[in-house]
């Protein structure tokens, strides 16, 4: 049986318009034959975690450059525990300092992508770590 | 150019000849590098550039004198040596006192002129306190929700004497009329104030997204802001036609051209609608473009603006004056340039960028700092990168003699091409019935999404090369100190609206907004009750929402 394909929805958390990232990792990883859904810009954690849910993804990938990261990324973990959808893995990327890095996993998301990586890399750590989710690793 | 057609032959047959002689045995020797020689924006470059290649652009239509029709030279006959351009950086991070603090300390350090950076809940048009606002306040700019906080923003600052520049669109007219306010509670005349507005809602639906109301009513605001201008504060430039945040998007250098000069056509068309005579506003109108690291694309880029826009201004719009024809231009160094890998690297990509943008005539300049990739810049990043503008004016020589590069074949015939590949957008965006429409239709943004697109993958395949990112990497990480923000503004700013909207005359505020609705819905000139409201401290969130009540929220349709 074929392995399903698997879902991810690109996010924009806050209130910062630049989507140029979003965009280009979003058809990197639809050109890379995953099932793309960009919730488009201005998110509240609660909208993209409603999202997630609504649309059953396997992953969330979120797009930030106004330095609200701190303060949104853990919301969005928050409310998927509430939602006891903490399963979807969580992954991150835009201007976030390194030093930010530790605390945002220590809040559950599983990885951030900073500024200058490829997008070969960010389909590759998707193929590695994001399984359908409900199936038996 | 001025060589007769009998000598044009002659250089074409030298060409031919040197191509069958000294280049084919060089060629045979050492071929070329196996590269696609192409400017960053993908425009193919010849090997060559010569008298034959110029030969079609008149030297007195096409390129003429500086401070003359069609100024391709530059707007001002001396040009750097009658002034040099205004450096200003743009600065805004915190509360009010943080970056008025920033401000003092730019302006000692030699800065000509303050530019302001607000917060994305102010560019959104929500105060600090709005549950949207958490996490974002004085972020990656300053917080500012009343005319208090206007205030203490320019304290100790000579409204008079300093030209301010606002970065701000979708509330443009409420915080113009907050600096209004402001010279009024002072005692400044209104007619001293410069300065400028960004004000550029047409960019914001194309590429920066920071929006409140749909695309026409928000061209509504941006015309009442000119009628304002022109009758109130005529030494202010109420807007600044920006191609910065197109091109950041990920446009090429062409489409950032094409769409700016777009968006200028639908301002100026705008004003005309409106039954303002074009030679009233048309010289007050100001523009703002991106220098990214492609040296010479960015020359001809800046030099065909000019000579565009003169030509749009007299044959378009049949103006008049002068001024009106001229193209008077901020830039600022490309930020999605930098990398955040070895990020001293960026001080030498800045000086670059900022070296073309004063061989392009730039009136005015913000160099980014080194760390931007990170955050807002610390103190002394943003020194480093106002000295580079200084070196530029003060050591480097370039700013002794007009356009030094006037006349360079390459130069020329990139100007030429620029000039000709972004008339081909706007005949498009024209035939598509002008730039709101062209919006409403989303077609600059998918452009720019597949230019970003096609950029990314030429990175990936190293068709591009970016030092330190996907060639000449090091494992040798460049520590650098990053400016944080502390939480604890977000929670003092908060406070701070919400005692002003305890301590204030609350039905003042009501009558003011009741008096800015009628306004807006019978479609009156809005600024005047702004002003009135704004001075009876209402916030900049309670204004918008009248504007979200009467024209509704823009929302994007999003596409990838």
């Amino acid at each position: 049986m074929a392995e399903p394909r698997i879902r991810i929805l690109i996010a924009k958390p806050g209130l910062d318009g630049h989507d140029r990232g979003a965009k280009v990792v979003a058809r990197a990883l639809r050109d890379a034959g995953f099932e793309v859904i960009y919730t488009g810009l201005h998110q509240t954690p609660e909208m993209i975690v409603s999202a997630a849910i609504q649309e059953d993804v396997d992953a969330i990938g979120l797009s930030i450059l106004s330095g609200a990261h701190n303060v949104l990324f853990p919301r969005v973990m928050e409310l998927l525990r509430e939602r006891r959808a903490d399963d979807i893995v969580v992954f991150g990327g835009g201007i976030i300092p390194e030093d930010d890095i530790p605390g945002l996993r220590a809040a559950g998301i599983r990885q951030i992508f900073t500024p200058g990586t490829s997008l070969a890399e960010v389909v590759r750590w998707v193929r590695e770590n994001v399984r359908p989710r409900g199936v038996a690793a | 150019m001025s060589i007769t057609r009998d000598r044009i032959e002659e250089l074409r047959e030298a060409r031919r000849h040197w191509e069958q002689t000294t280049l084919r045995r060089t060629l045979e020797r050492q071929p070329e590098r196996p590269w696609r020689f192409t400017t960053i924006s993908d425009m193919p470059i010849e090997r060559l550039y010569g008298p034959e290649d110029i030969a079609d652009i008149d030297p007195l239509d096409d390129i003429g004198l500086p401070g003359e029709y069609p100024y391709t030279r530059g707007i001002h006959a001396t040009m750097y040596r009658g002034r040099l351009w205004t450096m200003r950086q743009f600065a805004g991070f915190g509360t009010a006192e943080d970056t008025n603090e920033r401000f003092h300390y730019l302006l000692r350090q030699g800065q000509t002129g303050l530019s302001v950076a607000f917060d994305m809940p102010t560019l959104m048009g929500y105060d600090s306190d709005h549950p949207r606002s958490l996490g974002e306040v004085g972020r990656e700019g300053v917080a500012i929700d009343t005319l208090a906080d206007m205030d203490v923003l320019f304290d100790g600052i000579p409204l008079a004497e300093v030209s301010t520049s606002m970065t701000i669109n979708a509330p443009a007219a409420v915080l113009y009329a907050m600096y209004v306010a402001l010279a009024d509670q002072r005692g400044v005349p209104r007619s001293r104030l410069r300065g400028t507005i960004q004000n550029d809602c047409l960019k914001e639906f194309i590429a920066q997204k920071e929006w409140i109301v749909p695309p026409r009513p928000s061209m509504k605001l941006a015309i009442d802001t000119f009628e304002f201008s022109v009758r109130e504060t005529p030494q202010w430039n109420p807007i600044s036609i920006s191609g910065y945040h197109i091109r950041e998007a990920g446009a090429t250098a062409v489409q950032e051209l094409a769409f700016t000069l777009a968006d200028g056509i639908a301002y100026v068309q705008g004003g005309i609608d409106r039954g303002l005579d074009v030679d009233t506003f048309a010289p007050r109108l100001s523009f703002f473009f991106d220098v990214h690291n492609d040296f010479f694309e960015e020359i001809a880029k800046l030099r065909a603006a000019r000579r565009m826009w003169a030509r749009i201004m007299r044959e378009r719009f049949g103006a008049q004056n002068p001024r009106s024809w001229m193209l008077r231009t901020h830039c600022q160094t490309a930020g999605v340039s930098l990398t955040a890998q070895q990020p001293l690297n960026n001080v030498v990509r800045t000086a670059i960028q900022a070296l073309a943008a004063i061989l392009g005539g730039a009136q005015s300049l913000h160099t980014n700092s080194l760390d931007e990739t990170y955050a807002l810049p610390t103190e002394e990043a943003v020194t480093v990168a106002l000295r580079t503008q200084q070196i530029l004016a003060y050591e480097s020589g370039v700013a002794n003699t007009v356009d030094p590069l006037g006349g360079s074949y390459f130069v020329e015939a990139l100007t030429d091409r620029m000039e000709e590949e972004a008339w081909r957008y706007i005949r498009r965006i024209d035939e598509l019935g002008g730039m709101v429409n062209a919006i409403e239709l989303a077609y600059p943004m998918r452009e720019i999404a597949e230019a970003s697109y096609h950029y990314q993958q030429q990175i990936e395949r190293k068709e591009k090369i970016i030092v330190g990112v996907n060639e000449f990497v090091s494992d040798q990480p460049q520590p650098i100190p990053i400016l944080k923000i502390d939480p604890e503004v977000e929670r003092r700013q908060v406070y701070r609206v919400q005692r002003i909207r305890a301590e204030r005359d609350n039905a003042k505020v009501q009558a003011c907004l009741a008096e800015l609705r009628r306004t807006a819905e019978s479609g009156g000139n809005t600024m005047y009750p702004i002003v009135e409201a704004v001075k009876a401290y209402a916030t900049l969130g309670e204004i918008c929402d009248v504007f979200r009540a009467v024209w509704g929220e823009y929302r994007e349709q999003a596409v990838i």
